[in-house]
């Protein structure tokens, strides 16, 4: 094996940990017959351990460098990504403990890792196919995780809605990647462009596959007019998953949409940054004004991921580092911030027996830490103070300004105002109405303690200490351009 | 390295909120202790910056930096000037009597007093911001302890709709003033937040003229301006005693001195130019407020609405852009914010203990409640500007600026004087004097610690009033820098 | 000087609000305690004054026992106080009615610890006024004195008190408004606010200001002053406070009210107006004189046509303080000549003198009111033979109000007239006719009280004036006494300081 090889290899280090995990749980799966076997914690433990292996050894060089014959690329911006999937996979593998539908089947954090997997290929993807195969990899065990709880009607169709749902985006989206191929005879990301200058493409064929394609990377993200499977499915789906769902599979989707319209599309900018612009507004709008009416606080959630994407979409189609900086930020604060707010929904769920808003009652005279919990996490989705919501659509409306989309950071701002109140009314609900149980005291085991305050924590510090976080975002940033 | 006393007079309370909620919630001792122990922390801190600062050398003193996030510019830069340490010192103040006069909550008080300080934390970090990413930040950081403190603790009927509208009305105040603010880094050269820079930065005229209004306006609104004010009373009237006299007392002069620190001084052409308009809309202010007080017969409106009123007085000054109005301005906002934190604080008492703001079906507290009587009384004079009180030290100087740009103005805002006088000394004789009905035979007097709140604030409106020296030097000192940046324009 | 003589009008002037404060630490219950520890605090200003007086040299132009501190520095305001022969004889006014009005207030029951404070607080205002010799000092002490005296009334007053006081409060606070605006005017201006400084520079000034000439200027303000002092004086047609006012307060009140505070009106013409209006003030010379000939007469009228003991005495103060308005008046025309001297002479004798016999007449009105409870003049008659130490101090003060020669009312009276008359003869000679109707409403009341059959019901016990009463009224009576015979104590010291100014 040369030194070549040797490097490529210690590249994927962690997404070879990954599989290697994946099959260790598997194997637990089947042979640990204990009533409480911990799969959580095991995962979050070698989810951690991967991170280590990720940070010592698949650590990018100065420069981005083409590895395994051009299928990836090796920069900050997967290597941050990774890290951010990784994250989102060993809080969501804790919320999920103490769940029995889904403690006691090992595969579903199997099935996790493996969906991790595929993120982390996309996020590094460089080559059309290996793009598509990643997105389908992360996909598929994503589908199955969605309608996992069998008995369960509503989570069923959550599971079928998706893959319907995803498989015809997808299908789209191929059939982009082939014209893609087609016009720009090749597969590798970062020679199209060139490619398509040189073959003098016409515009609106270009504009046909970049709408295709957005189609696919649409849906991943849960763009308006990709998103009508997101309510349903989040409802449906066991929480945690939703949680999962929201954050990182939404991150991923965003990895490749920066990657491919900044590699793919550079001379056709002003084309795309509107069309992300309009994207991102119509899915501000819906987003915020269909949350208003909801009454379950997991569809309002849905809604407001919805929403929330249209505000790092505004960061998209800002084209700039800072854009793409305040994009890459925004994921990492809405990972911890949305993590902590479905998985309160979860303990909650659980607990009291209902998602509806009004359940929610009392929750601070119940359990004040659930409650402030609760206020972190909504109040950063609203972009409040001291937490990372607020820097992160801080960052994403200046460099709207900086490109010139005044009329997009105008949008983002009034879009936020209109979310505030929604937030607000939930709080007030947890704060000010009163119920019968709210003597009673809500358990909460240790693993979710754990993941909640991780996340709390982790959504105030990103709100506060801007530093480390930031280098890396515009590292990541730097890296695609 | 010198002490960071600013910073540990901004992050006492933070840090004393979070310890308390980790508290046991029924453990109500430690909770309000700690709480007290924090504010007078705090209070006794601010005095010593208040005393230490050096009005003859003035400038920007007590200054910590340390880079933040070089990338974007934003730096952690605390610092405070003539004009900010008298407010540093009144949200010490009104903290420190908040406290005491919530000593008494029963619902969920670990909640309330971590939230309370909180709120604390956020003025005291605006008003000590050298940095304009940070300034905004602190002045964010409010929105969600107001919103809480009035929705759960504030008076059962309006609650709800208080504090959704104050909370929305200042957000998008807020997000008006962020565009502002974005432009401004964006259109500074150097690309920084550093407040210091950009005081130097020397933005075009025509970009001065554009963003000021979005800037200043977006700031006022949280001072009150007409006739983005309206959330004011509601607002205020709808909230616990305590946040209301944060609310008035310390966060209207916030959104003023915002507007001061940020649109005035950063944009000082802009200022020039549109001095006229919030010149009238001050005058509004100052008449419309009076005059909708008047006719109010809930005791806590009238104070909302003379709360309006009373800032008007500070547009007023600001707009001047001399010497007189601005410190006069200066003065008014220390001056209102602790005779307000007084109203509003006996307006409380009252409250708690007849279970009625309705002024026909009060009357003759005086004889049960003689302290809150008192402390009505002072605070009455001072809100009618009578000499002898601190409100006359800071409203006389406005005036005299006043005179100096429009005599119409100085004309028309001085009947609000008459109106006041009347308006206060109306509801002072049917609220505190005259009979006492039937059923508040039993109501008891004013506890200790609402005695303490009382006759510190009494001490400091006369105090003023007297010595007008213990204020105005130092109000001057940062004028001068203020009056410096506007020269230029 | 040493630190002490250096500080003696300081001294006088905040004593009596030292020691307000200091009551305010002794509990409410201790009634007698506060009534002797308030007059005994109260004594202490009239002692320094003594000494000023003793130690004031006439001859000496502009002010004396001068004090200067820096106060308001951003707004070139100090604290600034002095006295000359005008304010030098106001002071003693105040010095010695405060202790005896509180004396007087010994049958006050309720609430004595707010009420001595508030007493004492208003000292404090009122002398401030006359000490004061910077224009923003000025204003505020004048405000000042306005917060007790509305308290006073509200509190301790009568029927209508509530009415009353806030018509007074509003109408003198409505009325400084513009005396406030003026003197903001006049501090952006001038950039000083000394009055010494500014009786140099002010009558000069010319510049326009804002654009607007320095004649409407100084037109506008000069208005602004006259009408919160004629509000105060009160000039006739601005007196509509007074009655109400003057008749719900609590005896003491009304004796302080009519006896020290309507003097801070015509004050502030003397200090302020005329020497800082010369040009204005003579130019409008005759409608003040019109004015103060009408409510020497109106006054009169009015107090003749009166059925209540009380409001007749209140009406009768807007008759003799329209002499003194009538001297300013002269005063203000004639402008350095012999008959401005005289008048003014005679204006600030009768505004001490009707300090003091207003002062008494309320007094004593007060003294029949405790016990009649009653201050119909048609409840009263033939108490002479009840009461004769009471009927003959009566008789005496009202005599001594008429102006009657002998007494200090005449010479007062006579020098305002003698000095007026030159000037403005028309309005003199009306004055002078008002003064007939000032002897019917004097002597229509004496009868109707004391003289006549006895009023059936006072046929049981009335008590006599005791010793405590006698003694509240005694110096009054006989400073008028003294004043009437040996005026030139007093005058002496008017006229030096006076022959200076006008």
């Amino acid at each position: 094996m040369n030194g070549e090889t040797a490097n490529m290899l210690l590249a994927i280090i962690p997404e070879i940990g990954m599989l290697v995990l994946a099959g260790t749980l598997m194997v637990l799966d089947l042979v640990w017959h204990a009533p409480y076997r911990r799969l959580g914690w095991i995962t979050a433990g070698g989810v951690v351990v991967i991170i280590a292996l990720s940070a010592a050894f698949a650590r990018p060089g100065l420069a981005p460098q083409l590895i395994w014959g051009g299928m990836l690329r090796l920069d900050d911006t997967g290597f941050v990504f990774r890290l951010i999937f990784l994250a989102g996979a060993g809080l969501t593998a804790l919320f999920a403990e103490g769940n029995e539908n889904l403690d006691r089947h090992g595969e579903f954090y199997a099935l996790m890792l493996v969906s991790v997997f595929g993120m982390s290929l996309m996020a590094s993807a460089a080559d059309l196919v290996m793009l598509y195969l990643a997105i389908e990899t992360t996909s598929i065990p994503l589908y199955i995780m969605a309608g996992f709880y069998i008995k369960d009607q509503k989570s069923v169709e959550a599971g079928i809605k998706y893959l319907l749902f995803g498989g015809m985006t997808s299908a789209i989206m191929l059939y982009g990647f082939t014209l893609l191929y087609g016009f720009g005879g090749t597969t590798q990301i970062y020679m199209l462009a060139e490619q398509l200058q040189a073959g003098k493409v016409p515009l609106f064929a270009l504009a046909a596959t970049l709408l295709l394609i957005l189609a696919g990377f649409g849906f991943k993200v849960s763009a308006v007019p990709f998103h009508f499977w997101a309510p349903d499915v989040y409802e449906g789906a066991p929480t945690p998953v939703a949680g999962f769902l929201s954050t990182t599979s939404k991150a991923a989707g965003f990895a490749v949409l920066l990657r491919v319209m900044v590699a793919v599309y550079p001379t056709q900018a002003q084309l795309w940054m509107t069309v992300v612009g309009v994207l991102a507004v119509v899915s501000m709008f819906l987003g915020n004004l269909l949350a208003l009416a909801q009454k379950n606080i997991k569809r309002m959630l849905a809604y407001s991921s919805i929403a929330q994407a249209g505000y790092i979409l505004i960061g998209v189609a800002a084209n700039s580092t800072l854009g793409t900086t305040g994009a890459i930020y925004y994921l990492m604060a809405y990972l911890a911030t949305n993590l902590a707010a479905f998985g309160i929904v979860t303990v909650v769920g659980k607990s009291v027996g209902s998602d509806e808003i009004q359940a929610y009652s009392g929750l601070s005279r119940r359990s004040p830490g659930l409650a402030l919990g609760l206020l972190v996490a909504l109040l950063s989705l609203g972009g409040i103070p001291p937490f990372a919501g607020f820097f992160g659509k801080l960052v994403v409306f200046g460099a709207a300004v900086q490109s010139g989309l005044v009329w997009l950071a105008l949008m983002g701002l009034i879009n936020s105002m209109i979310a505030l109140y929604y937030y607000l009314v939930v709080l007030k609900v947890v704060y000010l109405l009163r119920s019968d149980v709210e003597t009673k005291p809500l358990p909460v085991s240790i693993t979710w303690k754990v993941a909640l305050i991780v996340c709390v924590a982790g959504v105030i510090v990103l709100g506060t200490i801007f530093y480390p976080w930031y280098t890396a975002a515009s590292a990541a940033a730097a890296a695609l351009f | 390295m010198q002490f960071p006393i600013l910073s540990v007079i901004i992050f006492i309370p933070l840090v004393a909120g979070l310890a308390i909620l980790l508290m046991p919630a029924g453990r109500r001792d430690w909770i309000r202790e700690t709480a007290l122990g924090a504010a007078s922390l705090t209070l006794l801190l601010s005095f010593i910056v208040y005393v230490g600062y050096d009005v003859q050398s003035g400038g920007y003193q007590f200054t910590e930096m340390v880079p933040w996030l070089p990338a974007l510019g934003i730096s952690y830069h605390m610092g405070v000037d003539g004009i900010s340490v008298p407010l540093v010192l009144l949200g010490g103040i009104v903290v420190f009597c908040g406290v005491l006069i919530s000593w008494r909550v029963e619902d969920r008080p670990r909640e309330f007093f971590a939230f309370l300080l909180f709120l604390g934390t956020s003025v005291l970090g605006v008003f000590c911001s050298l940095d304009l990413f940070q300034l905004f930040f602190f002045f964010e950081l409010a929105v969600f302890p107001k919103y809480l403190m009035i929705v759960t603790w504030g008076y059962p009927k309006t609650r709800e709709y208080g504090s959704m509208k104050l909370t929305l009305y200042l957000f998008v105040g807020s997000m008006v003033a962020l565009l502002g603010v974005l432009a401004i880094y964006f259109g500074s050269a150097a690309r920084t937040f550093d407040l210091l820079e950009l005081e130097k930065a020397g933005f075009p005229l025509a970009f001065q003229r554009m963003w000021f209004p979005l800037v200043f306006f977006g700031f006022a609104v949280l001072g009150g301006i007409f006739p983005f004010h309206s959330w004011a009373p509601d607002g205020h009237v709808a909230a616990p005693t305590a946040i209301s006299m944060l609310l008035a007392g310390v966060e209207m002069k916030v959104g003023a001195f915002a507007a001061l620190r940020v649109a005035i001084m950063l944009l000082p052409g802009g200022a020039h130019a549109w001095a006229p308009l919030v010149l009238a809309l001050g005058v509004v202010n100052v008449v419309y407020g009076a005059l909708i007080a008047l006719v109010q017969t809930d005791f806590k409106y009238v104070i909302g609405f003379s709360s309006v009123s009373h800032m008007g007085l500070v547009l007023i000054g600001f707009a001047t852009l001399n010497k007189e109005g601005l410190l006069g301005s200066g003065i008014q906002m220390f001056s209102h914010g602790v005779m307000t934190a007084l109203f509003f604080a006996v307006v409380g008492m009252v409250y708690d203990r007849a279970h009625t703001r309705d002024i026909p079906k009060l009357g003759g507290l005086f004889s049960k409640m003689p302290w809150a009587g008192v402390g009505f009384i002072v605070g009455g004079l001072v809100s009618m500007g009578m000499p002898g009180f601190s409100g006359f030290i800071a409203e006389f100087p406005i005036f005299m600026g006043a005179w100096q740009v429009s005599p119409w103005v100085a004309i028309i805002a001085i009947t609000g004087v008459l109106i006041t006088a009347a308006y206060i000394l109306l509801v002072l004789r049917r609220v505190f004097f005259g009979e006492l009905p039937a059923e508040y035979l039993r109501i008891e007097d004013v506890s200790v610690q609402d005695k303490v709140a009382i006759a510190l604030l009494v001490v400091i409106m006369i105090g003023i009033g007297l010595f007008p020296s213990l204020i105005s030097p130092m109000v001057q000192s940062g004028v001068n820098h203020v009056l410096s940046l506007l020269g230029g324009a | 000087m040493n630190s002490y003589t250096g500080h003696l009008l300081s001294l006088i002037l905040f004593t009596p609000s030292v020691a307000a404060l200091l009551l305010l630490f002794f509990p409410s219950r201790w009634t007698a305690f506060f009534r002797w520890a308030t007059f005994a605090a109260s004594l202490v200003p009239f002692a320094v004054t003594i000494i000023v007086w003793s130690g004031y040299v006439p001859a000496t132009s502009g002010f004396q026992f001068t004090e200067r501190m820096q106060w308001y520095a951003a707004l070139q305001s100090s604290y600034v106080v002095g006295v000359d022969g005008i304010s030098l004889p106001m002071v003693l006014l105040t010095t010695l009615l405060i202790p005896l009005a509180i004396l007087a207030s010994f049958t006050i029951k309720e609430r004595v610890k707010a009420y001595m404070i508030l007493f004492l607080l208003l000292e404090t205002g009122m002398l401030g006024v006359f000490l004061s010799l910077d224009l923003l000092l000025f204003f505020v002490f004048w405000e000042v004195g306005l917060v007790p005296m509305y308290f006073l009334i509200a509190q301790w007053g009568g029927a209508n008190r509530n009415y009353a006081s806030l018509k007074f409060i509003l109408y003198t606070v409505g009325g400084s408004l513009g005396l406030l605006l003026a003197i903001q005017v006049i501090g952006v201006v001038s950039h000083t606010y000394d009055i010494g400084s500014l009786m140099q520079t002010w009558p000069q000034m010319n510049q326009p200001f804002m654009g607007i000439p320095a004649a409407t200027i100084k037109a506008v303000a000069f208005w602004a002053f006259v009408v919160a002092f004629a509000i105060k004086v009160p000039v006739w047609p601005f007196h509509t406070w007074l009655p109400d006012a003057h008749t719900e307060a609590p005896t003491a009140g009304s004796m302080i009210l009519a006896g020290v505070l309507l003097k801070l009106g015509a004050y502030g013409f003397l200090r302020l107006v005329l020497p800082l209006y010369p040009r204005e003030s003579q130019a409008f010379a005759w409608a003040l004189a019109a004015l103060a000939t009408a409510a020497i007469i109106f006054g009169a009228l009015a107090a003749w046509a009166q059925t209540d003991f009380k409001k007749l005495v209140a009406y009768s103060s807007i008759n003799h303080m329209g002499f003194v308005i009538l001297g300013v008046a002269a005063a203000a025309w004639a402008a350095k000549s012999l008959n401005a001297t005289i008048a003014v002479n005679g204006a600030v004798l009768q505004m001490f003198n009707h300090g003091l016999s207003a002062a008494g007449m309320f007094f004593l009105v007060g003294v029949i009111y405790d016990r009649t409870h009653t201050r119909n003049l048609s409840d009263y008659g033939g108490l002479y033979a009840k009461l004769p130490i009471y009927g003959g101090i009566l008789v005496f003060t009202a005599l001594a109000s008429l102006g009657l020669p002998g007494l200090g009312g005449f010479i007062s009276e006579f020098l305002v007239v003698r000095g007026a008359w030159p000037v403005f003869s028309l309005a003199t000679t009306l004055s002078l006719i008002g003064l007939f109707f000032t002897g019917a409403y004097v002597l229509k009341a004496l009868k109707q009280v004391l003289h006549g059959p006895l009023n059936k019901r006072w046929q049981g016990n009335i008590e006599e004036i005791n010793p405590r009463e006698i003694f509240v009224i005694a110096p009054l009576m006989v400073l008028m006494l003294v004043i009437g015979i040996w005026p030139a104590w007093i005058l002496n010291i008017i006229n030096q300081a006076v022959m200076k100014l006008f």
